[in-house]
């Protein structure tokens, strides 16, 4: 049972003069037991900053971190009662697979009886029975990390498992697998576990709850569903989604947006919008359609042919814009328009979703 | 690789490589081997001897067989103390050595100066640190009740020798395990100190088996050296007292140079350094064959 | 114009790394090399750059033998999957080298220097060192490099495959634009279909050494010649099911029984291999169709715009598409429904036997 809280934890490498300055920014968050969180951004937006915050190799430079309620803000890593899983395989060389395994339990002086149970049962989750009595130093990279993966998973009573880019080193054909092993890992096995990562699939396929980070701030912490359908930030919607959101600058009167001339329908009405602040409208290319005629006009630069999917990148006045190509759809010149559903175009105020009066409601 | 562009004209860069080996190495081994087949009355007049130079060295009741039997047991048995201090002391100097901050350079320029002293300085150096009458050494092991002579006492001068080598050449072990060690990711710290690991577990888990290849090559540098060892003793015991340190070195010098007994000399030679390649290459080979074995 | 290989060999010991590859490489176009981790994508680059000499077989640039032609005396620049820069000269100077080496004069050099920083964004970074980059910058470098040096043929070897997705996105946009004016012959080697779709131009599929199939991208995309060209051009993996054709039955290795219809129903009987891409079956317990498969799900991989449920169906694992973010538990029981308009058909030998009827209409579109 555990539960970690981020109580305005921030951390800046050396004296912060200003914002800018802080690695990670102010964050208040509650981690539950039993969930699965990961820490999305690209290299240098924070997300390693804060799982060595949780693991203790970094001591924050304001805020408290309560595991269960109790302030471990300053409490060294081996009293933290955490597990973590580095980027590259860490094994014992001279240890056998199931002597590696053990190794967490028997520092802490389980019974004999115990830990065999243990081993055997986590070995039996990662396929790794059969290697149990090999020399851990053999084996391959991914049989290597799995033996990383056990061991961080061996002890029963930690507080979180954390995963720092686990899958980093394994054969890009055998990442399902392990992704699988860790999802039926997490389901059986109860834990809390954070894992980091830059690659979406990774984060997307993982996790319970996502947390996309840029620039040292947590921009959304939401189900992958909500990072795809609601993305808060338009960094959400650029980093979520291959292509990323196509986002217009726009001018927004009620349930009306109106873009290089053209008016477009909202979801919904909208407040007055505060004067100065940048508004965009942003709508992922999976639910933006060409189309030979109707909706908004556009030009077609070039179609890129996906296999399963065909994109257009068109112009919309003098904004470029991506949509999807139906399947069977024939052009005849470059003049074409898109269809785009309300429903799934969103508002950004300085790149914040903004939210309709009555959200869902069709004008 | 096959199918690499080939121009025969490449050889000729190997030239100069093969006349400095011929010159640096296969001239004067030839003429040892040479010598060591003949026999001189003198006026450089020289006549087969055949192997006999080679059966007196390997018979123990000739004169030369005994001192050659002596000398090499005297060798073998002090590059095994040598080894035997100056690993386990090299590795325990690496771990206490700082990893980062301004202590690092400082401590690792402390730890190189001994190397950095000529041979025979050290060993003038030892000579008088060692002498029982006004050496710093000799006279405080006198002192405090010890009775101390290394020019009279065999067991003082051995103590001497060992103690002056370990000296010399333990910080060279320490700094090449200090390299390995800081070769070692971080995160296997990281992942110890979250299994909960003691000092003792991580090094014998991480470190020592980290430190596996760096640990080979310091002990075929050391053993190489101490079982070759010569300007030292020489200075500071001069091979004595009596036969004591006469180690093989300084014992072939003696024959070639102060009794111009070339054919023995030559044969002598040969052999200690067949002995000394048949060693090392039964070290090597086993433990890079053991390494292997590991692997699989 | 061209680079052509003619049956070239090679072999290293024992092991035969090209066997009788045949390829004309067009100018203008790019080339791309598919095929996974030691198909012989590398091997190959290095054959056509005169790194190694092929045991047989001759290479032709635009009609002239260079095979045994030393790589100082030909004229090619290369870019690896590794950030390959001198760490101590600025960007600039990176970029100018292979000018510096050419002996060209100094404003020729700065120009050619300047144009290539524009086009691959580079201009503030030019004084810079590559350490002071990051990875997507490191590599736009090393592509400048070879993009100065206006050789004849540029290799390019996984040059995206150390980048973070979103600078990949980016990258391989620019990259047919950034070499389309430069009249060389542009090789690009790489293991992942959705880049070689991208890139468009020619795909020529490598398994084991050996060419599975060459011609225009979409047309091996969607006409695989053979099962190895078929799973080359599939990611996530091709989904495959061994069946037995007798009469107006399909029989599987498990003994089940499926009415042979589609495609399958004009074959003689025998035994087949039927291939089907992840978007052409379809999940859930309600629109059954003739081919239904009961199964479970092993894990939902999402990369965002799409979802990859993983099915176990008792014969393997299967693949399936589903568009949108949508989490299928790993556990749940549900059925897979395979659209026999849209299989391939393999031969016991692995050849094409029969291809989706959507698939030929497709070409003449998208051509």
């Amino acid at each position: 049972m555990a539960q970690i809280t981020l109580d305005g934890i921030a951390h800046a490498y050396g004296t912060p003069r200003n914002e800018q300055d802080y690695a990670l920014k102010r964050l208040d968050h509650v981690w539950e037991q039993g969930m699965a969180y990961a820490l999305l951004g690209p290299s240098g937006c924070g997300k390693t900053t804060l799982l060595n915050i949780i693991s203790g190799l970094v001591i924050p430079s304001e805020g408290r971190l309560l595991f269960d309620g109790t302030d471990v803000t300053r409490l060294p890593t081996e009293r933290r009662n955490i597990a973590q899983v580095f980027q590259f395989p860490v094994i014992y060389d001279t240890m056998t697979v199931a002597e590696n395994l053990a190794f967490p339990l028997r520092n802490r002086r389980l019974p004999k009886r115990d830990i065999e149970l243990r081993v055997a049962e986590i070995a039996e989750m990662l396929d790794l029975t059969r290697d149990l009595n090999r020399r851990a130093r053999g084996l391959t990279a991914d049989a290597k990390q799995k033996i990383s993966l056990g061991r961080g998973l061996v002890r029963a009573d930690v507080s979180a498992v954390l995963f720092d880019e686990p899958l980093t080193v394994i054969d890009p054909a055998l990442k399902w697998e392990l992704r699988s092993k860790l999802k039926a890992v997490h389901r059986a096995l109860d834990l809390l576990m954070i894992y980091v990562t830059h690659d979406q699939v990774e984060a997307l396929t993982f996790a319970d709850r996502v947390v996309v980070m840029n620039e040292g701030r947590a921009v959304q912490i939401g189900t992958p569903a909500d990072l795809f359908d609601r993305p808060e930030h338009t960094f959400v919607g650029y980093f979520i989604g291959s292509p990323g959101m196509n986002l217009l600058p726009a001018t927004v009167a009620g349930s009306t947006a109106i873009v290089a001339g053209h008016e477009l329908r909202l979801a919904g009405a909208y407040p007055p919008l505060a004067a100065g602040g940048a508004v965009q409208v942003g709508i992922r290319p999976d639910y933006a359609m060409l189309s030979r005629s109707g909706g908004v006009p556009v030009q077609v630069r070039r179609i890129d042919d996906l296999g399963r999917r065909r994109l257009a990148h068109v112009n919309l006045g003098p904004h470029s814009f991506i949509a999807t190509v139906p399947p069977g759809m024939t052009l005849n010149g470059s003049e074409a328009s898109i269809e785009l559903s309300p429903a799934h175009m969103h508002v950004y105020v300085d790149d914040r979703r903004v939210e309709s009066l009555v959200e869902g409601r069709a004008a | 690789m096959n199918g690499k562009p080939f121009d025969n004209r490449a050889w000729w860069f190997v030239v100069p490589v093969l006349a400095f080996v011929l010159f640096s190495s296969l001239v004067p081994m030839m003429t040892v081997v040479n010598y060591s087949v003949q026999d001189s009355m003198g006026q450089n007049s020289f006549f087969w001897n055949g192997a006999g130079w080679f059966e007196s060295l390997f018979d123990p009741t000739t004169d030369i067989g005994g001192r050659f039997a002596g000398a090499l047991a005297r060798n073998l048995f002090f590059s095994l103390v040598v080894l035997a201090i100056e690993i386990p002391l090299g590795i325990a100097v690496s771990l206490c050595i700082p990893r980062r901050g301004w202590q690092v350079g400082a401590v690792l320029v402390m730890i190189a100066l001994p190397m950095l002293i000529p041979w025979n300085v050290v060993g003038t150096i030892w000579q008088i640190f060692a002498r029982a009458d006004i050496g710093l050494f000799g006279a405080a092991i006198n002192g405090i009740g010890i009775p101390f002579n290394d020019t009279q006492d065999p067991l003082s001068a051995w103590s001497t020798i060992v103690i002056m080598d370990v000296w010399h050449w333990t910080s060279m072990v320490a700094l090449l395990c200090y390299a390995g060690l800081k070769a070692i990711p971080d995160a296997f710290y990281q992942a110890a100190r979250i299994d909960g690991a003691r000092r003792w577990a991580v090094f014998v888990n991480i470190e020592l088996p980290k430190l596996r290849k760096v640990l080979i090559i310091a002990v075929l540098l050391r053993f190489m050296e101490s079982f070759m060892i010569y300007t030292e003793p020489t200075v500071v015991t001069g091979g004595g007292p009596g036969e004591a340190t006469s180690f093989l070195s300084l014992d072939l010098v003696k024959i070639a140079l102060g009794q111009v007994d070339l054919g023995n000399a030559a044969a002598m030679s040969l052999v200690y350094n067949l002995i000394t390649l048949t060693l090392c290459w039964m070290f090597f080979t086993f433990t890079t064959h053991a390494d292997q074995k590991g692997d699989v | 114009m061209s680079l052509v290989l003619e049956h070239i060999n090679l072999t290293i010991g024992a092991e035969h790394m090209i066997r009788d590859v045949s390829l004309e490489l067009p100018r203008g176009t790019m080339n791309v090399l598919l095929g996974p981790t030691l198909a012989g994508k590398t091997t190959l680059m290095r054959l056509m750059a005169g790194l190694d000499r092929p045991t047989s077989g001759r290479l032709l640039l635009d009609g002239k033998d260079i095979t045994g032609v030393p790589v100082k005396r030909r004229s090619i620049a290369m870019v690896y999957q590794q950030f390959v820069n001198y760490p101590t000269l600025s960007v600039y100077e990176n970029i100018a080298s292979p000018l510096r080496v050419a002996g060209l004069k100094k404003a020729e050099i700065d120009q050619r220097v300047q144009q290539a920083a524009k086009l691959l964004r580079l201009e503030k970074m030019l004084g810079r060192t590559p350490l002071q980059l990051s990875g997507g910058q490191q590599q736009r470098t090393a592509i400048a490099r070879a993009l100065v040096k206006r050789a004849d043929l540029v290799l390019l070897d996984e040059p995206l495959a150390n980048l973070d997705y979103k600078l990949r996105e980016e990258l391989r946009e620019e990259l047919p634009r950034i070499f389309a004016e430069s009249g060389a012959i542009l090789v690009y080697a790489t293991t992942e279909p959705t880049e070689a779709l991208l890139l468009g131009g020619n795909t020529t599929s490598l398994w084991e050494g050996r060419v599975s199939q060459s011609g225009p991208t979409a047309m091996v995309y969607r006409r695989p010649r053979n099962i190895d060209a078929a799973r080359n051009f599939s990611d996530p993996p091709l989904n495959e099911l061994a069946v037995e054709k007798r009469g107006a039955v399909i029989v599987l290795s498990d003994g089940r029984q499926f009415p042979a219809i589609g495609p399958l129903l004009g074959l003689p009987n025998g035994a087949y291999r039927i291939g089907f891409r992840v978007d052409d079956v379809t999940i859930g317990t309600t629109s059954p169709s003739a081919l239904s498969f009961p199964g479970q799900v092993a894990v939902t991989e999402i990369n965002g715009s799409e979802s990859f449920v993983h099915v176990n169906v008792g014969l393997g694992t299967w693949v399936c598409l589903v568009r949108g973010v949508h989490l299928w538990e790993p556990g749940v029981t549900t059925e897979v429904h395979v659209d026999a308009s849209r299989i391939f058909v393999f031969d016991a030998a692995g050849q094409i036997a029969s291809l989706p009827a959507a698939n030929q209409s497709a070409i003449a579109e998208s051509a």
